[in-house]
Formats: structure tokens, sequence, C-alpha cells
């Protein structure tokens, strides 16, 4: 109902004389009412309102000063030049009228950045110590926020700060112990811990206590005994305040946490229900790791089940989930599920975790378990909690043989109706998984027909891992998918429909169940370079190196869009741009570098092997470490033995100080050993291979230098 | 968009300073089994408050970090809580991370949020203070209308109470003093009323006249 241009045309009075104050004042609300909404205001606009409202700083009227501050904060960020009002803030803060100093302090920081800093230091100084409360707290609340853009020279307002500590109102003195805290226990004072038992206002007390409890590390400090008096404080935030920080204390044992528990079952009894709710949440936490010390609570987290706030149920469920025994668990269920539609999500999925690892704590249990997750699963939900009630079951039906077929059934029963691709091919995977361990597999074949006809391409495409292990019977869907719709899925069914038709266990173990062995960026690379030769043999895999990696690491690898290209790829492309090696065909194995030099010497030697299908490429990488000498047309001289013969060298042009450069020795191998490339999956060939491996690795030490030649003069 | 209460840029040399060496360093403890670790406590408790009308929509709100940067984001928040607390009318709430406790009155909801891990009490404590201080202000009226005419007031009110996330008051009896403000007895509109009937009567007496 307000609009903008309107209100900021109205701002125009504020130029006038004399001031109307109630006017100006009104305005200048609609102005920060509008800037609440999130109205936007282009910094034009916004520096021509700020610098209107600066007039109004002739105006003595008490709130509008107050809201001209307001104003200034707010705009801070989206107007230009507003350091303009420092020397007017910097008045206020030093003036008479004590009601603006403490909000012009505030103003004035808000708009101050480092260059300025030094500039009001000593008035932020004088304000830390001011005797009237509201300027002193203005002034460190100030300071506290100043530290994140000036810490060095906020740092130096220490002793001021701790001045102001033992002044009456403490209310913000725990603020310069935040950034001058050193821990150890004796930098706080007796006296401090006399006035946070009673002088101090409970929030300030509670905050504090927060703040020394990170000095405590365990019950054997003395500040310990400290905390622990606090149980017994008159006010219930630092009673919660100190069990909390006990509880949080690393090797606690059940018994040091005993006080703190009995104080958080007290409050579970409360009226208020703030603090029902923090010792619920409290109590969850701790039977996290000591659910022993929980059980004493039993009876009355029983009694918070029924409570009108639903956070505080659901937390007092979960809590007895992880304390409880065999025998309430029936119980427990029925009551979670007469309230579990109307938490929110969030909580669902806590209740269903909690559920799961009660799930495998007490097997014995799962026909319970299983019915109440199947009516959750029934209901409404969103995708993580339907997901976490699909794990949850199917962590049973893979662990607890039990309850497979009830679990197995409720799930066929879920996907029949189940709006979420990635819950329904998880589930489809297990059914051709866990279906063929069951008594009567076939009753699981019509859901999976079903899904066949009836479902999305992804799900009909996802499901043929399934197939693998099943009959004939199940060729007939394959028959209407080679009809579908969707490409990919017409090609997966031709495929397998093939591979199945042929009836052999080994061809359904190659095809089906495992993946690609081989690497896929080296398989887009041979294919690729097949295609540019036209030849009238086939496509041969074997050509294809190896995966470097196990297949699953390298597709989670391949992931992203583009395949990060492997130490191998790289290196055959840099071998692939020479000249002289670009007839060698595809890449087989890189080794890792060998050093052949030691650390002292004048040049620098490593080897890296790179195994071609008939050939083996020596590749150097020469470090000249003298400094005085260019070192031109270094080649590594080999001496091969008999089979195999040195083709050609590669010199490296010239080796300046400390510039690596690199020298190539090409070795074709002998004839009979061409199988160097095969895939060894085929087995067969694997004594010839394996001698061949055992010459990479060895290799340094049947190859040696004549010398190395080169050609030396001063720079 | 109401952005969150931002700072000045930091100056380049001295932001990065202190950005290394902002805050406190926490203790090294070696050793130290994970999980019930408390998070390091720091002063800003506060991640914001914001009071609805009885649609849910927002009538003042102020948001102290950056979890909600924008204002749609906001909104979207500010709905999620409304839904959730409106109708059971819960006092506290667990929603996306962070504790939500909330008041009602007449025809307003009043909210104040935190992260999880902070002392529920101290929430609480800030959400009673701003409610009581508001009921000083408005003269025992906690309601919409009231609200909206004074909402100048309502300002004064958050900003003595909560600076930057930061409590800086909880006692509503200080706050009230610092303020220093109480809604008027005759708000605008009704003696505009006063006008327009006074106005009225005149023109009928000249009319009359003639």
């Amino acid at each position: 109902h307000l609009e903008k241009s309107a209100v900021l045309q109205e701002a125009r009075i504020f130029n006038e004389t004399p001031i109307n104050p109630r006017r100006c004042l009104h305005i200048l609300t609609k102005i920060l009412y509008l800037l609440n909404q999130g109205e936007h205001f282009g910094t034009t606009e916004a520096t021509e309102a700020f610098f209107a409202m600066t007039r109004l700083f002739q105006s003595n009227d008490q709130t509008l000063r107050r809201m001209c501050y307001l104003t200034i904060k707010e705009m801070a960020t989206i107007s230009e030049d507003v350091i303009i009002v420092t020397s007017s803030l910097t008045k206020d803060m030093t003036g008479k009228e004590d009601v603006y100093r403490g909000p012009a302090i505030r103003a004035l920081c808000r708009i101050t950045d480092g260059t300025m800093l030094q500039a009001i230091e000593r008035y932020m100084k004088q304000a830390i110590v001011d005797k009237v409360s509201g300027v002193s707290s203005s002034a460190l609340v100030s300071s506290l926020h100043m530290m994140k853009i000036s810490h060095d020279v906020v740092k130096r307002w220490v002793n001021e700060a701790q001045e102001a500590a033992s002044s009456d109102n403490i209310m913000v003195q725990v603020l310069p112990l935040t950034p001058v805290k050193s821990n150890s226990d004796s930098s706080l004072g007796t006296g401090l811990l006399r006035e946070l038992q009673t002088h101090l206002r409970p929030p300030v007390a509670a905050r504090l206590l927060a703040f020394i409890a990170t000095a405590v590390l365990s019950h054997e400090s003395p500040l310990f005994d400290f905390i622990e008096s606090c149980l017994r404080n008159k006010h219930e935030m630092v009673i919660y305040e100190a069990a909390s920080a006990i509880i949080h204390l690393p090797n606690c044992t059940a018994r040091e946490l005993a006080p703190a528990v009995s104080v958080l079952q007290l409050f579970c009894s409360s009226p208020k229900p703030a603090l029902r709710y923090a010792a619920v949440r409290t109590l969850n936490k701790v039977a996290m790791k000591h659910p022993s010390a929980v059980t004493a609570c039993n009876l009355d987290l029983e009694n918070l089940i029924t409570d009108s706030n639903r956070s505080i149920a659901t937390l007092a469920i979960t809590t007895l989930l992880k304390t409880g025994s065999e025998s309430s668990v029936d119980r427990l269920m029925k009551q979670i599920s007469s309230f579990v539609s109307e938490i929110s999500d969030e909580f669902k999925v806590v209740v269903v975790q909690a559920i799961s690892a009660l799930c495998q704590k007490y097997p014995r249990k799962h026909s319970v378990m299983m019915t109440f997750l199947s009516n959750m699963l029934r209901d409404d939900g969103g995708f993580e909690y339907k997901r976490a009630i699909v794990d949850c079951i199917i962590s049973i039906v893979e662990e607890n043989p039990e309850g497979k077929e009830a679990g197995l059934a409720h799930l066929c029963e879920f996907i029949e109706d189940c709006e979420h691709t990635v819950l329904a091919t998880k589930i489809l995977h297990l059914l051709g998984k866990e279906g063929p361990r069951t008594p009567v597999p076939s009753k699981y074949i019509r859901f999976i027909f079903n899904r066949v006809v009836l479902e999305n391409e992804a799900v009909r495409a996802g499901y043929w891992k399934f197939l693998g292990y099943r009959d004939m019977p199940l060729l007939c869907p394959l028959d209407r998918c080679m009809m579908d719709t969707d490409d990919e899925v017409r090609d997966r069914a031709t495929f397998y429909l093939n591979v199945l038709q042929q009836r052999q266990m080994a061809l359904n173990a190659t095809y089906i169940f495992n993946g690609l062995t081989v690497s896929v960026p080296g398989m887009e690379k041979a294919l690729h370079q097949y295609t540019l030769e036209p030849s009238e043999k086939p496509f041969d895999m074997k050509s294809i190196p190896l995966a470097m990696a196990p297949v699953f690491e390298q597709k989670a690898a391949t992931k992203p869009e583009k395949f990060a290209p492997s130490r191998q790829d790289i290196f055959q492309e840099q071998l692939a741009a020479i000249p002289e090696f670009m007839d060698l065909g595809p890449l087989f194995k890189s080794s890792e570098p060998v050093q052949l030099t030691e650390a002292e010497t004048e040049y620098f030697v490593r080897c890296v092997k790179h195994v071609f299908t008939n050939h083996i490429v020596f590749q150097f990488d020469c470090t000249n470490t003298l400094n005085d000498q260019l070192l031109e047309k270094v080649t590594v001289q080999m001496e091969p033995s008999e089979s195999h013969e040195v083709l050609c060298c590669l010199p490296a042009p010239s080796l300046a100080y400390n510039q690596p450069g690199i020298c190539y020795t090409l070795v074709r191998l002998p004839d009979d050993d061409s199988t160097a490339g095969t895939n060894p999956q085929e087995g067969g060939e694997r004594s010839k291979n394996a001698s061949q491996l055992e010459l990479l690795t060895v290799g340094a030490n049947l190859w040696f230098f004549s010398k190395m030649k080169y050609g030396s003069f001063p720079k | 968009m109401q952005r969150p209460e931002a700072w000045p840029r930091p100056h380049p040399g001295e932001g990065a300073a202190a950005a290394q060496a902002g805050g406190p360093a926490p203790p090294a403890r070696v050793g130290e089994p994970a999980g019930l670790r408390l998070q390091e406590p720091s002063l800003y408790i506060i991640k914001a408050v914001f009071i609805l009308d009885n649609d849910g929509h927002r009538l003042l709100a102020k948001y102290y970090d950056d979890t909600f940067p924008s204002l749609k984001e906001q909104m979207a928040f500010e709905k999620n809580v409304f839904n959730k607390t409106s109708r059971t009318d819960s006092e506290i709430a667990f929603l996306g991370g962070m504790t939500i406790v909330c008041k009602s009155s007449t025809d307003l909801f009043l909210y104040v949020v935190g992260s999880s891990h902070e002392n529920e009490l101290m929430l609480v404590s800030v959400l009673t203070c701003l409610f009581e201080s508001l009921n000083h202000v408005l003269r025992k009226n906690v309601e919409k209308r009231w609200l909206l005419e004074n909402m100048d007031g309502a300002f004064l009110v958050l900003d003595e109470i909560v600076d930057g996330g930061v409590i800086l008051e909880s006692d509503p009896q200080q706050v009230i003093q610092k303020v220093n403000f109480r809604a008027d007895d005759s708000s605008l509109t009704e003696q505009s009323v006063a006008q327009v009937l006074q106005s009225a009567k005149e023109q009928i007496k000249w009319s009359l006249l003639k």
C-alpha cells in the first residue's frame, strides 16, 4: 500500500525549514518500512534520500534523531558518501545527551571502515570506559563488530575493555574475552567467576559460562567444579548451560554425567516448552554416546511422547529408540505411528534413521518394524523421507534373511506407485539381486514386467542388470523392449537379448555382469583412430589399453562430462605429436619414472618407458645441474641386447642450467613379442607377458650407458 | 532488497589480517574423540528476528547473517516458519538446522531465530524482552494496527535489543527506558477523521449560510 516513489517525493520536505518533526518522522518511518519490506532502492535515489535525511540533524527531537541513526545504518551499504555524517555522529557520541550517545556510536561504527577507524579510536576508547552503561555496552558491541574489519586496531583497546569489566553494568563485559582470551585457566579472575554466580544477568552469565567451558578440557580441570556448581544456580538458563557444558566434555563417564542428566530430567517436566525442548534435545545427544546414562530418564521421556509440541515429542521418541529395550519396541512403534503424519519431513527422516539403528540392534523385531515402515511408505512424504525408508528396508532385506520376503514384497508394492525414478531403479536392482535367492523368485516377475511396460525410459533401461540372473520366461518382455520408443532401451534390449539367447554363463558373465574393463578415454582414442583409417579388419578391443584403475573408480572419475586425462593419455598425446613416433599405434603402458643418476652428479636423468605394440620408447628427462655450462644435442646412448633394435635417437636440442629437456630413444621389440599389447584377460599368453613385464621393470639394469654425448663451452 | 546488516567492506590490507587473525583460536585438542564437541561459542547468537501478521506477511524483519541472503529466500523461510508454527501455536520449533521460538499475540506472530546449537533459553529471553517492550510501547495493544501506526517505536525497540546479531539488552525495563517512546493516545488517523468531520461541519455551515 506504500509506493516508493511517492514516499521519496514526500521526503523533499526534509529540506524545508523549520523542520516539522512529526511529519518528517512519519515519512522517515515509511522509508525504513519500505527498506524492511525488501523494496529495492537505486544508488541515486538512496543517496538523495540519505542526504535529505542529514538535514534532519538540525532538529532536536529525540525520536527523530534516533530514527536518523537507524536510517544511517540501513542505508550504509546502498547510499554513497555516507561518511559525511561522521562529524555529526562524533559530536553526538561525545555530547551531553546521553540518550543519543549509545545509538550514535553504533551508527558511527556501521559506516566506518578500516581507514577511518584510527581517526575515531580515541572516542571509542573513551566510550568503552564511560560510566553510562548504555554508552559502554554500545561501544563494546561495536568494537566486536569492528574486529572483523580491523582486528589489529581493536586489539589495542583491550585495556579499556578490561577496565570496563569492573564496572557495574556487566552486560557486555564478556565481549573482550572473546578476542583476547588466552586459554589458561588463570586468566579468568576469581572475581569474575563470583560475579557469574551472583550478579550477572542470566544471558550474560550463561554465555560466559559457555566460554569458560571451552577452556575446561576434562573433569579433572579445576574449573570443572565451578561448572558443576552452576548446576545449582538460581537461573534456569545458567543451569542448562552448565549441564550442556558437562555433557559435551570429552571422555566423560556415565557417572560424571549423572548430575547433569538429572538436572535435564527435571527440566523434562517443566511447564515451559523451550525448557523441555532444550532438555530432550540434550538428552538425545547424550544417548548417542552413553545410552546407559539416559535410561534413568525413560519414564519422563515417555511422558513427552504425547507432548503437544511435536518437535519435543519426536526428540523424545528418537531418544527412547536409542535407549529402549527390546520389549519396549512394540509400544514405541505404536506411539510413533500415531503422530508421524504431523511432523515435518526433517523429523521424519530422523525417526526413520533411529528406527534403522534399532533394526540392527534387535533383528528379531523386524516384522513389527517392517509393518511400520511400509505404512510410512504409503503415506505422503518428500523424496528424502521415502529414500530413508527404502534404505532402511533394503538394509533389513540384505542383512536379515527372515525379513527378506516381507521386505521385498513391501518394496514391490511401493514401486507400483512411485514417482521417484531413482528409487524405482534402485529397488529393481535389488529385486534382481535378491529375487533369485528367494524360494519363489517368479512372483517378482510380474512387478518387473509392469515396470518395464509402464515406467519412464530411465527405469526401463536401468533394469537390464536384472536379466542376467533370470531364465527364458523373461525374454518375453525383452521382445517388447526391442520395439520401445527410446533408442537406448532398444539398443540395450537387442544386445542383452542376443547374449542371453546364447545361453552361456561365460558370455553372461563377460557381457552383462562385468562392465567395461578397458580405459574409457583409451577406447575413445582407439575408436577414433579406427574410424580415421578405414580397414577391413574389424575393430579389435584387445588393442585398447586396460583401465589403469579399477573399473568402478574409473566410472566415478568419468562422471563429469569431460574425462580428466590420465597421465598415460597425456604421454600419448605428447608422443603422438612427434613425427617419428606417430606410427607406433596406441600407447599400451607408461612406466613410472626411474632415476638413473645419483643426486650429486653434473646431470640428472630420469627415465620413463613407454610400451607400444611393437616398440618401446625410452624417454629421458634430463636436467643440467652445472650453471656455467650449456649442453647441446643431448642423447642417451643405449646398448641393446640381441633381439632388441635401436631404431633412432631424438636428442634434446639444448639443456640450459636447471631447465629440464627430453631426449628419446626408440627401440623395436622382437617380433615374437608382438603379444605385448594383448589384453591379459584372455589368458594363454600369460607366460610371455610375464617375462615382458619383468623385462620392463628390471629395464634399467639391462641397459647401460656408454657415455652422454654433449658439447660444452662456457656461456 | 533487505540485506542482512552489512558492514563496510574491509580495507584491503587490514581486511586480510583480520580474516587471518580474527576470532578466538580454538584450543588445540589432540586426540579428542569426535562427535560431541561443543560448537565454539560466539556472541553472535541471533540469526533473525521477524514479526508476521495473521496471514504470514512480514511486518518487520531483521536478518543478522548470511543464512538467507536474498529477499526471496527470506520470504520463503518466513512462510515456512509460519506454516509450521501458526496452526499448532507451538512456542519452539526446529526447522532447517535452526531453532525458532515463537510468540503470538492477538493478530501478530513474533519470532526469534538462532542456530540449533544455541541455548534455547537465550532465544526465549530475547523474544520475551521484545514482546514486553512492545507491550509497553504500544500501551498493551500488541496488535497489527497499533504496530503499523507506531512502526518507528518498534524499529527502535528492536535496535536496542539486538545489534548485528549480538544481544545488547535483555531487560525490558532497560529497553523501555532507552527508547523512551510511547504510542499516542490519539493516533494520526483518528485525528484525521476528526479533522474531516470538522471540515465537513464547516462546509455545511457555510452552505447553509449562503
